[in-house]
Formats: structure tokens, C-alpha cells, sequence
């Protein structure tokens, strides 16, 4: 811990990086999601063709994909992009399913009602669908934070930032408080992410919560 | 692809066949150690109903640990080998398979369960012949999960000097052999999507056909 | 409104399910079921039954009915140790439940719940078998008897092979009745079997329940909501009332005719006076009716009941004069039949056929005749002089 406070500079800096390579592609890979999650619920072709791809994505391992990706875009092995468009391919991945999940989950009585109100199909998917949806799209969403977070470090293993510098440095100096001090940021990280969204799924669906 | 059709990478102590067992023999042992933990943890919490919190909280925070951290320190602390390896991996696999293993038992229709009571079963009967057998697809669900983990995950093994499939991408990012590091990730794919076909071959052998979803025999 | 035909098919069922000629030895054993001053608190403070002093009398079918919530079910499921009483001692033949250890005590009382609870990983057959197999019969033998179960519940062996989710509703509740039958309990705990049932199969599955006992003559104790489920079925009838006290337990006639209180009067229903009907049996004359068949020329005067080849009846024929041919698009959809066993049944045969006529039929479902509602009154009114109207 002691690593922390005397190098508390360089400690915040690698948060820093960490939280942006994080962060940034699981707003993509979020985004993106949805219309693909919306098609899977809705088309049985989209199922098979999305749903047996995605899990192909999974197994494709992180370190590899980290390495591949600039020779298949044409950047520099040591360019932030490298990082993040793996971890918008592992994030599709994974919410295409739970969007498409959770989508399939919303009750059929309540989107035949909506229908039979006369909601135009986009109104209805924003305002009924959608938001009905939410609680199972966030607790994937919160896997793919967590997941995420877990796996920048893994970017360091081909000299990007993040903790996982604060591993690869360690290792070479065989400083195990510093590995240490980059295991702890990111597990707390993870944490605080996981508990922010649990939040804000919450906040969101307030009606999830009553008559319990 | 050349260097993955080259004959000479198909032999030897250092070839493909050798990294390809290495890199198997690392995810099966993990697989079993990790069962023998991560099973009877989420069955007995899943069966009292107790605890239940202390299953999710663990296996999210487990999710939460770098792998990479994990292997170095283990190494730091006792040495190269193939044990900081085991270590990494098991800790990896065990919050999909306890949360399988749990959410299947937890998932059983207590009226089933009741049956099972009050049919007269004793509390070790209604756990191994009516929970475990009708919680098999969601165990072998998060089998399926820890096993395409685990496979994808061994890879970074190499990173501190053991075998394993790895092996081929650090040493192609060392040597700048685009075709090599492609070659160790195919590999890597077409592991987990053969082992992943195993898992589904067993489950079928296993599972009841009882437990298969509605219309696929007889009348409903 | 279902025609004639569809109620006959209903009866069809009903008829080939019955016996088989498979005879059930019950061991000569009778049993009694006895609770004293049994409460049941739960842990948030509730009183789910309070101070029950009941007993449950051998070879009878006794129903505990009564609202959610009024310790029904809690009191079924003390007698085989699914749940502990508070305070109190259930016998069983004498004996205190509370001294036997729960598995081996639910093995020799037979136990079927709401959607069966059949094990969906295990076959109909091996479903059946289990309460053999747990007290330790060897495999083949288990499976010779689960086999003669499922032909004494009215299902095709061949069913044995399917898993549960294969079945409908009604031949699920039939399985789990065969498996709490399998080991030949002498008592059997029913919980609101077959409340998950659609009320065609929830009759039928009524009607074998009363068939299999008077067959079995087993102690049963039926859990029910629904009072005319509880009317029909029990020899003696427990109502309780919310917050587990026990407001009446009577012979269901009595139940209708004297209520002990307001609670029972109300739980048992406005139209007791015409449900007092069902316990009555009493000679109704049978008129003889013009029938005809489908295609035949006839001149049409009166109500002309339409029947097929085997005599069951199809529909009404009237309203139109002089000769014409009997066509099913011209036939007015009947009523209920009467089948010559209760007061009830031919007063609603009549009232509800549209020629104010009730079509009386055999077993075989072939009319034998019709039945007249003013012959019901006054059959009634006989039986009330009698005496056998209870007051």
C-alpha cells in the first residue's frame, strides 16, 4: 500500500488511463449493441448469425487480439486504439446477447397493449420496450465494466498504459508492491464502477423495486 | 497463415502439438480444481438458500481480479513454474462456474423440490437426484463460460516462461513474427471452440432429455 | 356452450378411464388421523393454525377448505412433517408424528401437490417408482408396479416413457397421484391438487379420484379453496377460517343445510338452498321423448331430440312444421345431461335445455328419456316429507 502514497502522482496518472481505456469502449460497445441487440430479438437469422459470431469473438484471447488489431487497422503497436477496439469487439460481444435478452424478456401483454394504444414502433421501443428492458441490459452492462476494466491491464503486456504497467514494471524490478498497488486500483475501480451503474440502474427503474 | 502450414512448427519439444497438449492440460486441470472449489460451494449455498449474497459478492469481486496481477504475483512470491499459472486460472474460473452451479440449484421449481421432500427424500437425496441433475444446463453453462475464460486466459502464461499456446504470440511479438502471433491465436479460437464442443457433447449425454426445451419429442 | 357432442366426449373420457380390473391390495390397515391442540406459529408472529382439535376418521375422503391465508394447508403439511407444529401432537395412527424421523415418516403417506411437482429430469415411469425405489424395492419390481399405476390412474403405459413435460396438466396431476399411490401409503395428503387444472379436466380428475377411493379406500386429506371442489369430494368437510381457527367440520349436507356460523354460511354460498340438491337422491319420473336422425326425413310437431347412431344425443329440432330433413346446421345445442344420480343434476337439465326438458342418458351416454323441472320440485317436496331433507 505504501507504493500508493509515496507515488501517488504516477499512481493517478495510470487511473487515468486505465478509466479512459475502460471506459470508452464500453460506451461504444454499448451503443453499438442496441440496434444489433434489438435485430437478435426480433429475427431468428439474426440469432443465428450474431449469437454463434459473438461467442467466436469470446475466444479469441485478449493479448492476441491486443496484437492483431494494428496490423488489421495500420496503426502503431503502441497507439490507445490498439486497446480499446478489442475491448468494443469483447463489449458487442457480450450486451448484443443480454440486450437481446432482456429485450425478449419484456412482457408480451404489455408491448400488445402498447400497440393497441397506437405507438409507432420507434416511440414504442423508446418509451416502452427499452426502458422495460433495462434491468437485465444494465446487469450485463455491469459484467462488461467489470470485465473490461479487468482486461486493459492486459494491454501492458505489449507496452500499453494502465495498471497493467504498474504489473509489467513490477515484475521486471521484482517490486511486488507496486503489482500490488496495480491489482488493488483495479479491483477498487472495478467496485466503484460495478456500484456506480447499480445506481444508476436504480435510479432509472424505480418501478423495478416496489411490491417486492 | 504460412507459418501455422509450416511442417517444421509440427514438430519437436517446442512445435505445435506440444504447446496445443500444454495449453489443454493448463485449462482441464484448472477446470477440475476449479470444480472441486467452485461446485460444492454454489450447490450447498444454492441448497440452504443461505449465503446467497456471499456467492455473488465473491464471485463479482473474483471477476474484478486482473489475471495478469495475479500470475506475476504468485510468481514474484514462489517462483517460476507452472503453480502461479494454476493459481491465475483457477481464481478465473471459479466465479462462472459457483455462479452457475448456484443460480441452477437456486433456479429448481420449489415445487419440485417439495416433492422431493415430501416424497420422503432426505436432504442429501433432494440436493443429488432432483436439484444437481435439473440444475445441469445452467452448471454446464458456466462451465462453458470458465472453460472459453480459461482457454483465452492461459495464453498470458507465457508472459512469465510456461508453455501453452502463448508461447507463440510473445514469442512472435518479441520477434516481430506477425505470422506466428496470428498463428498462436487461431490456435487459441479453435481450442476453445473444440473444447466448447466437448462441454456441449457431454451436456447432451448428461443433461435429461426431460430438461430439453418443449417440442423437440412427443406431444405437448 | 358446448353442443351434446363435445359433453358426451367429456363423459367418454371419463368412462374409459375407468377400472381396469387392476385390483390394489390396501393391507387391511385403517388409519386414523388425529390432531390435538395443534398450533403453528410462524417466525414473523403469524398464527397459521390455532389449537386444531381434529380427527380425521379411516377410509375417508375429509376436506380442509377455506380461504388463503386460514392455515389449510399448514395443517396438512404437519401431518407429514413438511412443516413442525408450534405446539400440539398430531397422531397417526396412534402414533406421534413427532417420533419419527421426516423421511421415512413421508415415505409411508402418499403426497400430492398443485401442478404435480412431478421431477422433470426423470421419466412418467421412473417418476412413479421413486417412493418404491427410496425404500429400497429393486429396480425391476419398482417399475412392474409404476406400470400397473399409471393403468390404475386411467394413463396409457406407453406414457411412461415421456418426461412430464410431455403431458398436459390434467395427465401430469394423474402421474403425481400414481406416484404418492406407488408404495400403497394408507393415508394420502392432497394440496389443492388440481386447482391448476382447466374445470373439464379438474372434473374428471374429480370423478377418478372418487372412483380410485371407493376402489382404494384409503384415509385422504384434501386441501381446497374452492368450496364445491370440497362439497363434492369429502365425506366430512373441515372449513377454516382466517387466522387458522376451525370454523365448522361436518358431513357436507349439513355443512349447506346448517352452517354453524355467518363466516361458513357466507364461505359456502348463496345458492346453498340449490347446492342441497346434490345430496339429495330421489326418483324423478322419465318421460319418453320423439327422437330422430341426422338425414332423416320427419315431420317436426314438438321438440324433436336429434341423436346419432349409438342413441347419444346431438341437438334440438323445432320451430319449423310439416316434414322436413334433419340437418346439423338446423339443430339448437342442448344442455346438460342427467345421468340419474342427483336431484341437482336433473333440475339443471332441465332448466338449462332449451326445451325446458332435461335429456336423462345412461352410462353409455344413450338417451333413456327426459326430465321435467316441476317433477324435480315435487320429488323434492317428497323427500322433504319424508324426512330426508335435512333442516
Amino acid at each position: 500500500m505504501t507504493w500508493i502514497f509515496e507515488n501517488w502522482e504516477r499512481f493517478w496518472e495510470v487511473t487515468e488511463v486505465h478509466l479512459r481505456l475502460s471506459v470508452v469502449p464500453v460506451v461504444i460497445g454499448f451503443v453499438l449493441s442496441i440496434p444489433l441487440g434489438w435485430w437478435a430479438s426480433r429475427s431468428q437469422t439474426a440469432r443465428a448469425i450474431l449469437f454463434p459470431f459473438a461467442n467466436i469473438l469470446f475466444t479469441i484471447p485478449s493479448i492476441a487480439l491486443i496484437v492483431i488489431t494494428p496490423v488489421l487497422i495500420g496503426v502503431k503497436i503502441l497507439d490507445e486504439i490498439n486497446v480499446i477496439v478489442p475491448l468494443v469487439v469483447y463489449t458487442v460481444a457480450l450486451m448484443v446477447r443480454a440486450v437481446a435478452d432482456a429485450l425478449a424478456a419484456v412482457p408480451g401483454n404489455v408491448v400488445a397493449a402498447a400497440n393497441a394504444m397506437g405507438f409507432r414502433p420507434l416511440r414504442r421501443f423508446l418509451t416502452v420496450d427499452f426502458p422495460l428492458a433495462l434491468p437485465v441490459t444494465i446487469a450485463g452492462l455491469r459484467v462488461a465494466t467489470v470485465s473490461n476494466i479487468s482486461m486493459v491491464s492486459v494491454g501492458a503486456l505489449v507496452g500499453l498504459g494502465g495498471y497493467g504497467q504498474l504489473f509489467t514494471e513490477g515484475y521486471q524490478t521484482d517490486n511486488t508492491d507496486k503489482v500490488l498497488a496495480g491489482l488493488i486500483g483495479t479491483v477498487v475501480l472495478a467496485v466503484l464502477a460495478d456500484g456506480l451503474l447499480l445506481l444508476i440502474g436504480r435510479l432509472l427503474t424505480p418501478w423495478a423495486r416496489v411490491g417486492r | 497463415m504460412g507459418w501455422l502450414f509450416d511442417p517444421a512448427h509440427w514438430s519437436g519439444s517446442t512445435g505445435i502439438p506440444v504447446r496445443l497438449v500444454e495449453h489443454f492440460g493448463y485449462t482441464l486441470l484448472t477446470l477440475v480444481i476449479g470444480a472441486l472449489i467452485a461446485v460444492p460451494l454454489g450447490a450447498f449455498v444454492g441448497h440452504t438458500g443461505k449465503g446467497g449474497f456471499v456467492i455473488v459478492g465473491l464471485s463479482n469481486a473474483l471477476r474484478a481480479l486482473p489475471t495478469t496481477a495475479v500470475l506475476i504475483l504468485v510468481v514474484l512470491w514462489a517462483g517460476l513454474g507452472d503453480f502461479p499459472v494454476y493459481v491465475a486460472l483457477v481464481l478465473l474460473a471459479i466465479p462462472p462456474i459457483m455462479a452457475g452451479t448456484y443460480a441452477g440449484v437456486r433456479a429448481v421449481d420449489p415445487v419440485t423440490v417439495d416433492a422431493a421432500r415430501g416424497v420422503g427424500m432426505r436432504e442429501s437425496g433432494v440436493l443429488l437426484q432432483v436439484e444437481i441433475p435439473n440444475a445441469l444446463p445452467l452448471i454446464f453453462g458456466g462451465f462453458r463460460g470458465a472453460a472459453l475464460q480459461v482457454v483465452a486466459t492461459a495464453t498470458i502464461a507465457a508472459y512469465t516462461g510456461a508453455g501453452g499456446l502463448g508461447r507463440f504470440v510473445f514469442d512472435g511479438l518479441a520477434l516481430q513474427d506477425f505470422g506466428q502471433m496470428l498463428a498462436g491465436a487461431v490456435l487459441v479460437a479453435l481450442l476453445a471452440v473444440l473444447v466448447d464442443l466437448g462441454f456441449a457433447g457431454l451436456q447432451r449425454l448428461t443433461v435429461s432429455p426431460g430438461l430439453r426445451p418443449v417440442g423437440t419429442g412427443g406431444k405437448r | 356452450m358446448p353442443g351434446y357432442a363435445e359433453r358426451v366426449k367429456v363423459f367418454g373420457i371419463y368412462i374409459q378411464g375407468g377400472p381396469i380390473g387392476v385390483v390394489v391390495a390396501t393391507g387391511g390397515i385403517r388409519r386414523v388421523i388425529e390432531f390435538r391442540a395443534v398450533t403453528k406459529r410462524f417466525e414473523d408472529g403469524t398464527i397459521a393454525v390455532d389449537e386444531l382439535d381434529l380427527t380425521v376418521e379411516a377410509g375417508t375422503i375429509t376436506v380442509f377448505v377455506g380461504p388463503s391465508g386460514c392455515g389449510k394447508t399448514t395443517s396438512l403439511r404437519m401431518v407429514n412433517r413438511m412443516i413442525d407444529p408450534t405446539s400440539g401432537t398430531i397422531l397417526v395412527d396412534g402414533k406421534d408424528v413427532l417420533t419419527v424421523d421426516p423421511p421415512t415418516l413421508r415415505r409411508g403417506i402418499g403426497y400430492v401437490i398443485q401442478q404435480a411437482g412431478l421431477f422433470p429430469h426423470r421419466t412418467v415411469l421412473d417418476n412413479v417408482a421413486t417412493v418404491p425405489l427410496l425404500s429400497g424395492w429393486d429396480k425391476r419390481k419398482a417399475r412392474t408396479r409404476a406400470a400397473e399405476l399409471l393403468e390404475i390412474v386411467g394413463l396409457d403405459p406407453a406414457f411412461g416413457k415421456r418426461y412430464p413435460a410431455q403431458l398436459s396438466g390434467g395427465q401430469q396431476q394423474r402421474v403425481g397421484v400414481a406416484r404418492a399411490l406407488a408404495a400403497d401409503p394408507p393415508v394420502l395428503l392432497m394440496d389443492e391438487p388440481f386447482s391448476a387444472v382447466d374445470p373439464v379436466v379438474r372434473e374428471d380428475l374429480q370423478n377418478e379420484l372418487l372412483r380410485l377411493q371407493a376402489e382404494l379406500d384409503k384415509t385422504i386429506v384434501f386441501v381446497t379453496h374452492d368450496i364445491d371442489e370440497a362439497l363434492k369430494l369429502g365425506e366430512r368437510v373441515a372449513v377454516f377460517q382466517t387466522g387458522g381457527h376451525l370454523a365448522q367440520y361436518a358431513k357436507p349436507a349439513e355443512l349447506l343445510s346448517a352452517p354453524a356460523n355467518d363466516f361458513v354460511a357466507s364461505f359456502v354460498g348463496r345458492d346453498r338452498g340449490y347446492r342441497t340438491l346434490t345430496f339429495l337422491h330421489a326418483d324423478v319420473p322419465v318421460h319418453p321423448v320423439t327422437t330422430a336422425r341426422l338425414g332423416e326425413r320427419v315431420t317436426i310437431t314438438d321438440w324433436t331430440l336429434v341423436v346419432d347412431e349409438q342413441n347419444r344425443p346431438k341437438g334440438w329440432l323445432s320451430g319449423v312444421d310439416g316434414e322436413v330433413e334433419v340437418a346439423e346446421k338446423d339443430l339448437i345445442s342442448g344442455g346438460s345431461l342427467y345421468d340419474g344420480t342427483t336431484l341437482r343434476g336433473a333440475l339443471d337439465a332441465a332448466l338449462s335445455s332449451p326445451s325446458a326438458l332435461g335429456v336423462v342418458v345412461d352410462d353409455a351416454g344413450a338417451v333413456t328419456g327426459v326430465v321435467q323441472a316441476a317433477d324435480v320440485i315435487q320429488a323434492l317436496a317428497k323427500a322433504r316429507a319424508a324426512g330426508e331433507v335435512p333442516k
